[in-house]
């Protein structure tokens, strides 16, 4: 999956996350990442971001994410949202893998 | 003593009753001496010096104006290097930095602090640790004079002109009130000397009165002594938050099961929405089968106040009250009394209030798998909380139970090891959560009557795990050895110490 636009994702509100996705200056991914939960659950974000990235085939992004305290399923959903939406793709299979 | 220096009566009976010139005093109590112009005449007065311990009292909650207003000018006096012995701070004392930079505060003693000031203290902005002691750790202390106040300044609504203070003002309607004055009569019985500061100068005698003119050196006339809408909080709302319901229900099960409610029981609830939701499931029980409670202690809400207007309750203690509801009904009740901070929960005094409680419900913010309870440090290691009454009630109590969600955000709140011991585990009894409750093993008792009553239990190890599945595992906090407070249990012996936190792993 190829970024080739800034999208976002997610709200500012409390236990979730918004995801901000654009095309990298440099090859792979580079994450900005600020946590209400940063000591504790911070590299654990980080790691599911690079995951869900990962998975969706996303090899070059700068990713800008501000958290507030979102569980792993949230992070995961609203990093989906932005990579689809800054790819300029709807293609996306919401349905749970069987 | 010169035996002979002592009037005769034959003198006094000739010459006027004990006055030299023979006049007699006008009856109208006018000029006590007491009343000063400003603050600044009262530090002048009260001699305050470099190095003396001062205090404040925190009734007026986020609405304080009484603490900036005397350390600004303690400021501009050039006085340094004093102790702040405040019954609590709260985040309207965030101006207190400037005077800790300026070298007018060195240290502080406090229930607890918020805000930027507690932010900063967690960053190390003091050389000499912060003492946290329980309001009846802090009562006892002042009563055994190891924490000794120099001078107490101590806001009022209402004040005499001899120095009769409370906490509500019966000549004026819709004053500026807080209710009890509770954590505020101790400083003004053992200071050496004491300050009312108040906006409302009324009539001699301002009876009934929370602090006795006796006790009272000086009286400041001010134009605010705080911001209406924060001393008045208004009635406690109650919750709606269906996750706090259902923990507020299950809590009320264990409580109607445990034995600790039957006809003439006494009940402490805790602030926080599941706890104060726990006393709406009691009263139907208390209805539906003709209970009542004989007290009501602590800090005072309006739905104890309403129970008590119904007579579900007797009497109610009052040592704060919490909301506009319960300072109206501190005026209006008879049988709602204004108590003090020893009386409340003083350790060395059998008499303690906290001793005759049935139950209590607590909130926390961290509990953990040995019932440990911390409800002064967030889960990244800065204060945000204050000790209160917590490990008063929870020792005092014959059932003290502590309600709190599993996880609040990603945050667990059962976990392996309390950032802070606050209240210790060999005094929490049953944790309850809105995914099961676990009583503490100590208290077998507890368990069989559980069983018997069919209540379902699971262990803490249980509910950690769960909250584990849900959150991940945190990363360990990181600290630096450099202690910023230290933490005292009931009878002011050290239960824990809280560490600089580690910007440097941010």
């Amino acid at each position: 999956m190829k970024i080739i636009t800034t999208a976002s994702a997610g709200t500012m509100e409390s236990s979730d996350i918004i995801v901000r996705i654009e095309p990298a200056e440099k090859p792979g991914i580079e994450i900005h990442l600020t946590s209400s939960v940063m000591q504790q659950f911070g590299r654990q974000i980080e790691e599911a971001i690079r995951g869900t990235l990962g998975n969706l085939g996303v090899e070059d992004a700068r990713v800008e994410a501000v958290d507030k305290g979102a569980l792993d399923c949230t992070i995961k959903a609203r990093v989906s949202a932005a990579a689809f939406r800054a790819a300029k793709r709807n293609d996306y299979d919401w349905r749970v893998k069987q | 003593m010169d035996i002979s220096k002592i009037r005769h009566i034959d003198d006094i009976a000739q010459n006027g009753p004990f006055l030299p010139d023979g006049t007699k005093q006008k009856g109208n109590m006018g000029d006590s001496g007491k009343m000063l112009e400003s603050i600044h005449d009262a530090i002048v007065a009260t001699g305050l010096k470099d190095g003396m311990t001062i205090s404040f009292h925190h009734h007026f909650r986020n609405g304080d104006y009484i603490v900036n207003m005397v350390l600004d000018e303690i400021a501009k006096m050039g006085i340094k290097n004093l102790t702040v012995a405040a019954s609590s701070l709260a985040s309207c004392h965030a101006p207190m930095i400037e005077h800790i930079k300026n070298g007018v505060v060195t240290h502080i003693e406090t229930s607890g602090m918020r805000g930027e000031l507690a932010e900063q203290i967690s960053r190390g902005l003091m050389d000499f640790p912060v003492v946290f002691r329980s309001h009846g750790g802090r009562a006892a202390a002042i009563a055994r004079g190891e924490l000794h106040i120099d001078v107490a300044f101590l806001g009022a609504p209402s004040c005499d002109p001899l120095g009769n203070a409370n906490g509500y003002n019966r000549d004026e309607e819709g004053a500026t009130m807080c209710g009890s004055l509770g954590y505020a009569k101790v400083d003004a019985e053992y200071a050496d000397k004491v300050v009312i500061i108040t906006d409302h100068v009324v009539p001699y005698p301002n009876t009934p009165f929370g602090i006795p003119a006796v006790q009272v050196d000086y009286i400041v006339p001010v134009e605010n002594i705080g911001d209406p809408a924060g001393i008045m909080s208004g009635a406690t709302r109650f919750t709606k938050n269906p996750k706090e319901l259902l923990i507020a229900k299950a809590a009320a099960e264990v409580i109607m099961n445990s034995g600790y409610f039957y006809d003439g029981f006494a009940m402490q609830m805790g602030s926080g929405g599941a706890s104060l939701a726990t006393v709406r499931f009691l009263r139907e029980r208390m209805e539906q089968e003709n209970i009542h409670a004989h007290f009501a202690l602590g800090g005072i809400t309006g739905q104890i106040v309403e129970m008590h207007e119904e007579g579900l309750i007797d009497k109610i203690l009052d040592v704060q009250s919490f909301d506009l509801q319960a300072a109206q009904s501190l005026k209006d009740n008879r049988f709602h009394a204004q108590i003090d901070g020893c009386f409340y929960a003083g350790y060395d005094d059998n008499g303690a209030a906290v001793n005759a409680l049935d139950f209590v419900v607590l909130s926390a913010l961290e509990i953990d798998t040995d019932f440990n309870v911390n409800v002064l440090t967030g889960s990244d290691g800065v204060i945000r909380g204050a000790i209160g009454g917590h490990p008063d009630t929870a020792a005092g109590a014959g059932l003290s139970v502590v309600v709190g969600p599993l996880t609040r955000g990603r945050i667990p709140t059962v976990v392996k090891e309390v950032n802070t011991v606050v209240t210790p585990g060999s005094i929490v009894d049953v944790f309850v959560t809105e995914q099961g409750i676990a009583v503490n093993p100590r208290r077998q008792d507890i368990i069989e009557k559980m069983e018997a009553a069919g209540i379902e239990l699971t262990d803490i190890e249980t509910l950690r795990e769960k909250a584990e599945k849900i959150v991940g595992k945190p990363d360990p906090i990181k600290h630096l050895d450099r202690v910023v407070g230290v933490v005292l249990y009931r009878d002011n012996t050290v239960i824990d110490q809280i560490k600089q936190i580690d910007e440097s792993a941010l």
